[in-house]
């Protein structure tokens, strides 16, 4: 995808919507759209996204967009896509249309991994898109499963006792590669030309996948609202967030240049300030050695399944 | 007047050769007993490419509603079945379907809710739903679940409400009997095509759907809502009256059975009001004036037509199904009774819960219930509200 194209087309997602400044997921759903073209339905779980670009009379979408519920977003598109099939099948529709689904963590990671999961397995052709800011923010920074260990969230607050979280994030890239669906990626805000290319190669498969993009908020995070891009690289290069793409169960992993030390990421933001205090460096500590740890377990992966053949994603019938 | 073909069909089998004969874009269901058979019957349709419906075996009632939901915004046919518990986890999804307006058709076989856990009939699950948007109309044998299946698919379209339609889980469900099927064209002819307005999958007219409505615009669609739940009886009637012309069986809002000469009568739902019947008969030869109101379409509440119906009586047994849990009474008879407080009627109404859990209604407990009113007719003071035949 070439910039000076891409600012040509259509806003899909236009400006004007009511999200706070420096928002991430606003510029998830502006570059996907934009990589998937007009020919699109959108379905949205309840979240930021759907409060701040849908407030009657007005609405952000320029193409067909439905919100029914929080917990639903993929079987809602799951049953967009099945009218699809069945117009098909009827010959009383032959465009090609591109299926997407948005969730936040919450959405996605815990109350819609049900649906989320069931949709996968039925082997709907819809690509599911998780902004995944690691928390429950549209309801004030609530922690969520996506949640790293140590953050400061309103329902596992840093207290006298208590250092925040006190457990670690769930992988749910690796639980949507484990459905053994064609594509399953992770992309971020703030490297647009990774997730467009992302999107692009998502739509050109025949199935479901499954794109999990880091979402820096600088409300939840509390970081200034201009670094929000910045935040997004930066959880790339200290590999808090790798960027990689499964493909037929082919693990690709984009290195940074320079992997730095994930403290580097941590200060920036008021979730993780109590880290830095001189009682709780063993937690820092700690979170260093488990960042490091995932980081070497998702190499091995890439080079175990370049050696092996990939499994085959059997194709429905 | 058509001529159908005589067969003996389960309430299962008769709701799911409706839906083959209707034929929709979209069916999205998981299964629950009693209603399991309709999807299974219908996903074997499916396999045999008997109809060109997408199935989608999704992995919960939720889903079910939720795919359902997407189905019915981008602009397709929909249908579904569930029974109990899945229509408590559908529960959300019901207010939203009818709030989109969306005319979706849901086979509910009435199920007792847990706790404790039992699979047989009772209302409690349509009435745990019965203010979330819906229509709902109650069906009291095959005959009348097919039919009214049908009907639902019209009635939902052309008053853009989701219509549930109701058997007895098991009493119905899994009885068989004899019913006139429709011949497949006649359906076919008869519910037409979907052509909405507005629908996701027009791509050069995109539609925002499930917008968010604050302060300042919720009470007005809500209000259209209402206005457009109150309209619906009368688009429930010309739809019966043309099935009339097709089946040549009427329907309306309720049913009447001897009841325009009756001095004492019951008003009971579902295959209850078959039972009923057979009392009524026999009462009627021992020179009882009885009678029975058969409440077909429970919503919206046909509040004016069955206060017609039911002034002249002496007394009146309302039969409930299920309770409210509100330390009263059921929710029938709390209908019934508030409807009578508007005209400034204050007549003897005796409330009966029954037949919870599956437990069995014979024709000796609606005798009775006759008896009882009886007494009530002629001065004597009852409980207004009995437990009939539980053990106390």
């Amino acid at each position: 995808m070439n910039i000076k194209e891409v600012v040509k087309r259509k806003e899909l997602f236009t400006g004007g919507h009511r999200a706070c400044a420096g928002c991430g997921a606003a510029i998830v759903a502006r570059q996907v759209l934009m990589a998937a073209g007009p020919d699109t339905v959108v379905a949205s779980a309840t979240g930021c996204l759907e409060v701040v670009s849908t407030i009657f009379p007005y609405t952000a979408w320029n193409v067909p967009f439905i919100h029914s519920a929080f917990e639903n977003a993929a079987a809602t598109i799951s049953g967009v896509e099945a009218l699809y099939r069945s117009w098909a099948r009827q010959k009383k529709y032959d465009k090609k249309v591109n299926f997407i689904a948005f969730g936040g963590d919450g959405g996605t990671y815990d109350i819609g991994l049900q649906a989320l999961s069931g949709a996968m397995e039925r082997g709907h052709n819809i690509l599911y898109v998780c902004y995944n800011n690691e928390a429950y923010m549209n309801t004030g920074v609530q922690r969520s499963s996506a949640t790293p260990i140590g953050a400061d969230t309103t329902t596992a607050p840093v207290g006298k006792v208590q250092k925040g979280k006190a457990q670690y994030r769930k992988d749910l890239t690796a639980i949507m590669v484990a459905h053994g669906i064609p594509y399953a990626a992770q992309a971020v805000v703030g490297n647009w030309r990774d997730l467009t290319n992302k999107v692009e190669k998502a739509l050109s498969i025949e199935g479901p996948k499954f794109i999990n993009v880091f979402q820096p908020c600088r409300l939840g995070w509390s970081y200034k609202p201009e670094l929000t891009c910045e935040m997004g690289r930066l959880a790339v290069d200290t590999c808090a967030w790798p960027l990689y793409e499964v493909t037929n169960g082919q693990y690709k992993v984009t290195r940074p240049k320079e992997k730095k030390p994930i403290a580097e990421w941590l200060k920036l933001q008021g979730r993780f300030a109590h880290l830095f205090r001189p009682e709780n460096k063993a937690l820092l500590d700690q979170i260093q050695a488990e960042t490091d740890k995932a980081w070497e377990e998702l190499l091995r992966k890439e080079n175990i399944a370049s050696q092996a053949a990939a499994p085959a994603q059997p194709k429905s019938i | 007047m058509a001529k159908g073909n005589i067969v003996a069909r389960t309430g299962n089998e008769a709701m799911a050769e409706a839906m083959r004969q209707i034929n929709p874009d979209v069916v999205a269901a998981y299964p629950i007993t009693p209603a399991t058979e309709i999807v299974q019957i219908f996903a074997s349709y499916v396999a045999d490419g008997l109809v060109s419906t997408e199935f989608v075996p999704v992995e919960s009632e939720h889903s079910a509603m939720s795919a359902c939901i997407g189905s019915s915004a981008a602009g397709g046919r929909t249908m579904t079945g569930t029974s109990s518990q899945g229509l408590a986890l559908m529960a959300e999804m019901l207010y939203i379907a009818a709030g989109l307006r969306l005319p979706i058709v849901l086979a509910v076989v009435n199920r007792a809710l847990s706790s404790p856990i039992n699979i047989h009939c009772d209302h409690s699950d349509t009435m745990m739903v019965r203010d979330s948007g819906w229509i709902q109309i109650f069906s009291e044998n095959s005959q009348e679940a097919y039919d009214n299946m049908i009907q639902a698919v019209k009635i939902a379209e052309k008053a853009a409400i989701p219509v549930i339609v109701t058997t007895d889980g098991f009493i119905i469900s899994h009885g068989m009997e004899r019913i006139e099927i429709l011949d497949d064209a006649d359906v076919k002819n008869f519910v037409g095509e979907y052509k909405p307005k507005d629908y996701l999958l027009k791509l050069e007219e995109p539609i925002t759907a499930g917008a968010l409505d604050l302060t300042d615009y919720y009470f007005e669609h809500k209000r259209q809502q209402i206005e457009g739940f109150k309209a619906s009886k009368a688009v429930i009637l010309d739809v019966a009256k043309e099935f009339a012309v097709i089946a040549g069986r009427s329907y309306g809002l309720f049913e009447k059975y001897r009841l325009d000469d009756a001095e004492i009568a019951l008003v009971a739902m579902g295959s209850t009001a078959g039972t009923t019947k057979v009392v009524v008969d026999e009462l009627r030869q021992k020179g009882l004036k009885a009678g029975l109101l058969k409440p077909r379409v429970f919503r919206p509440f046909p509040k004016e037509e069955i206060l017609e119906a039911l002034k002249k009586l002496k007394a009146i047994a309302v039969m409930d199904r299920s309770d409210s849990m509100n330390g009263h009474e059921g929710p029938l008879c709390a209908e019934i009774k508030a409807a009578f407080y508007d005209i400034g009627v204050n007549k003897p109404v005796l409330n009966y819960i029954y037949g919870l859990g599956g437990r069995e209604i014979r024709p000796e407990d609606i005798a009775l219930v006759f008896s009882e009113l009886s007494e009530v007719a002629g001065g004597k003071e009852k409980p207004k509200v009995s437990y009939l035949g539980v053990r106390e």
